[in-house]
């Protein structure tokens, strides 16, 4: 059949699927590095405490999915602004690699502390959702339901930035964040907001994740360093390139993982990513100077 | 000030297991100028602000190259340690060339060196006919014992001696460094590229040159480490969790002087194992605890580290 084999097909659509939400988990870091201009590199385990909290939610206090998810999603978001009071705020004038180790602290404290509180066994929530079976390919109803969501999610934080006076505000901020002081942009409760955003992102991430992948305190190791490099690739703080980088990536791992192991689909997409910072270092949708 | 204290202090260290050959103590020795010496190739760059989230990637292509040689080809370390460096620093110029010439620097340079880092872990665990994948790697015995041209020892001592001259040569590559004309290109160039440039300093020359000499001396901390231990795993030697244990450790004990890394890498490792043996296996996840919250704390309120802090303290 050539190029239209219907694996490669399979492939290439579960690649979309992956894709929507790697563009999910791009948005809330992305947001939070244009506004705030500080990379959270413990942003993943964020969305390991959130995967903990659906796990903990609904099968141990046995709350309802969208319940369970609507609290995993407060609660990451707190998470954010916590992480923003205590560890950045105090750095905000330091070099920037400080802020991006500090947040590195924070990566291995969470680690461990969900080691110490959890365990280190792989939990998973038990929920087996049907594969659907279109034409002869298997397409997993979780990855379509979760790439659902992200286009909602993505959708949704698009329409608060450009609708409200807040979300007019916050991008203000990340254009110019000296002159947006002097118009009266009380940019510490920007910054809360962004993170709080953020950080909620991070929880609906958690929440849509948790249905296909067990969760475990390293869990946070196998989405963190992609998500980073999607933020990288599409140009740090540019929305419109992380959602495309993230599906750039996507269909590299998929495709990558069906001719060879998945191991050699990360392996081409990091490559890819290496070659890329070459040819367009101010991402792929910068524009040239 | 004199150079006794030093000559005797090295003297001391010379010594000790001479004195004083407990086994589990001079394992823990031997751990801690290992991982030192790789702590302060990290820092010979890190330093002037070259922050590398791969150095990991190193680490692991010197602990793999040197064991792979070893247990397929049969070349003996003392060839395959050489080829391990020589890799570890192709790899460096791969990357590190087209970083420095595009100008890709700051958060975007650590970035690219944490996919590097990404990709060496990948392979690894992606080739596992050849190197084992996740489960690790083991050298072979050479015909049991001890033998120099496997560089295999059972004694600790022998490996106690080794890995302080190997620590020691790190040191002094450090000190060359800090009294070379590079030194000041380097300063130069972190805090004004441009600035350098205009004034003659050949920016991605000068960066380039210190990337490979601590990617090498990295690689070489990696198949040390594998030659000592006798197993290698892609998480203990390669991945994100060792660079940024590397960055730690160096900050943590403080960046910008010579035996920092090495205050660093002595606070991480006793504490880790004071924990292991007070608490047992419930101590799982406390050591990186503890670790990461004064990674924080170091970073807000010392962020010279601390014996970068004690020092400052007695010049004043």
């Amino acid at each position: 059949m050539g190029i239209f084999d219907v694996y490669l097909l399979e492939a290439l659509i579960n690649g979309v699927l992956l894709g929507g939400v790697l563009a999910l988990l791009s948005l809330g870091l992305n947001l939070v590095f244009g506004v705030i201009d500080v990379v959270w590199i413990c942003y993943a385990e964020l969305i390991m405490l959130g995967m903990y909290a659906m796990y903990f939610l609904s099968r141990v206090y046995h709350a309802p999915m969208v319940l369970a998810a609507a609290i995993c999603i407060v609660t990451v978001g707190v998470l954010g602004v916590l992480l923003h009071v205590v560890v950045i705020a105090p750095l905000l004038g330091a070099a920037p690699i400080n802020q991006l180790l500090a947040t590195g602290g924070v990566l291995f404290f969470l680690q461990s502390a969900a080691t110490i509180l959890f365990g280190i066994e792989f939990k998973n929530l038990g929920v087996r959702l049907p594969v659907l079976k279109v034409a002869g390919m298997f397409i997993s109803y979780a990855r379509l339901l979760a790439f659902g969501a992200a286009l909602i999610g993505m959708v949704l934080v698009y329409l608060f930035l450009r609708r409200t006076y807040t979300g007019t505000a916050i991008r203000a901020i990340a254009q110019d964040r000296q002159i947006m002081t002097l118009m009266g942009v009380d940019s510490r409760r920007i910054y809360v907001i962004t993170s709080a955003l953020g950080g909620g992102l991070a929880g609906l991430a958690a929440c849509l994740l948790v249905l296909q992948y067990d969760v475990h305190p390293f869990v946070g190791l196998t989405f963190g360093p992609i998500t980073f490099l999607i933020c990288v690739l599409g140009g740090l703080g540019n929305f419109g390139g992380g959602f495309v980088a993230a599906f750039v990536f996507a269909e590299i791992i998929s495709v990558g993982g069906l001719y060879l192991d998945l191991e050699w689909g990360y392996v081409f997409a990091f490559a890819f990513f290496i070659a890329m910072m070459f040819v367009r270092p101010q991402g792929l949708l910068a524009r040239r100077s | 000030m004199s150079r006794w204290p030093r000559w005797i202090a090295g003297a001391a260290l010379v010594a000790l297991p001479f004195v004083y050959h407990a086994p589990y103590p001079l394992h823990i020795a031997i751990l801690i100028l290992i991982w030192s010496f790789a702590y302060t190739s990290w820092s010979a760059m890190g330093r002037f602000g070259l922050t590398s989230l791969g150095h990991g990637g190193f680490m692991g292509t010197g602990a793999y190259v040197t064991a792979l040689l070893w247990n397929r080809g049969g070349v003996s370390p003392w060839l395959g340690i050489p080829v391990a460096l020589l890799a570890g620093a192709l790899l460096a110029v791969l990357v590190a060339y087209p970083c420095f010439r595009y100008r890709i620097t700051g958060h975007y340079f650590a970035l690219v060196t944490l996919a590097l880092g990404g990709i060496v872990l990948q392979v690894i665990t992606a080739t596992r006919d050849y190197t084992g994948g996740s489960l690790g790697y083991t050298p072979e015995r050479y015909q049991g014992g001890s033998s120099l041209y496997a560089l295999q020892f059972s004694g600790k001592t022998t490996w106690y001696l080794i890995a302080l001259a190997v620590w020691a040569a790190g040191l002094y590559v450090w000190y060359r460094v800090d009294g070379s004309m590079l030194r000041y290109a380097l300063e130069a160039i972190s805090e004004d590229e441009d600035a350098a440039a205009a004034t003659g300093v050949h920016v991605t020359a000068e960066k380039l040159k210190i990337t490979v000499v601590s990617a090498a001396m990295t690689a070489l901390a990696g198949a040390l480490y594998c030659q000592y231990q006798m197993f290698i795993s892609p998480d203990t030697v390669s991945g994100i969790s060792v660079s940024l244990q590397m960055v730690f450790a160096a900050v943590v004990g403080g960046l910008y002087v010579a035996l920092g890394p090495t205050v660093g890498a002595v606070i991480t490792i006793l504490m880790a194992e004071v924990l292991r043996i007070s608490v047992g296996t419930r101590a799982v996840g406390w050591d990186n605890l503890v670790y990461g919250a004064l990674l924080v704390v170091f970073i807000v309120f010392l962020p010279k580290g601390i014996l970068g802090t004690v020092l400052a303290h007695r010049q004043r």
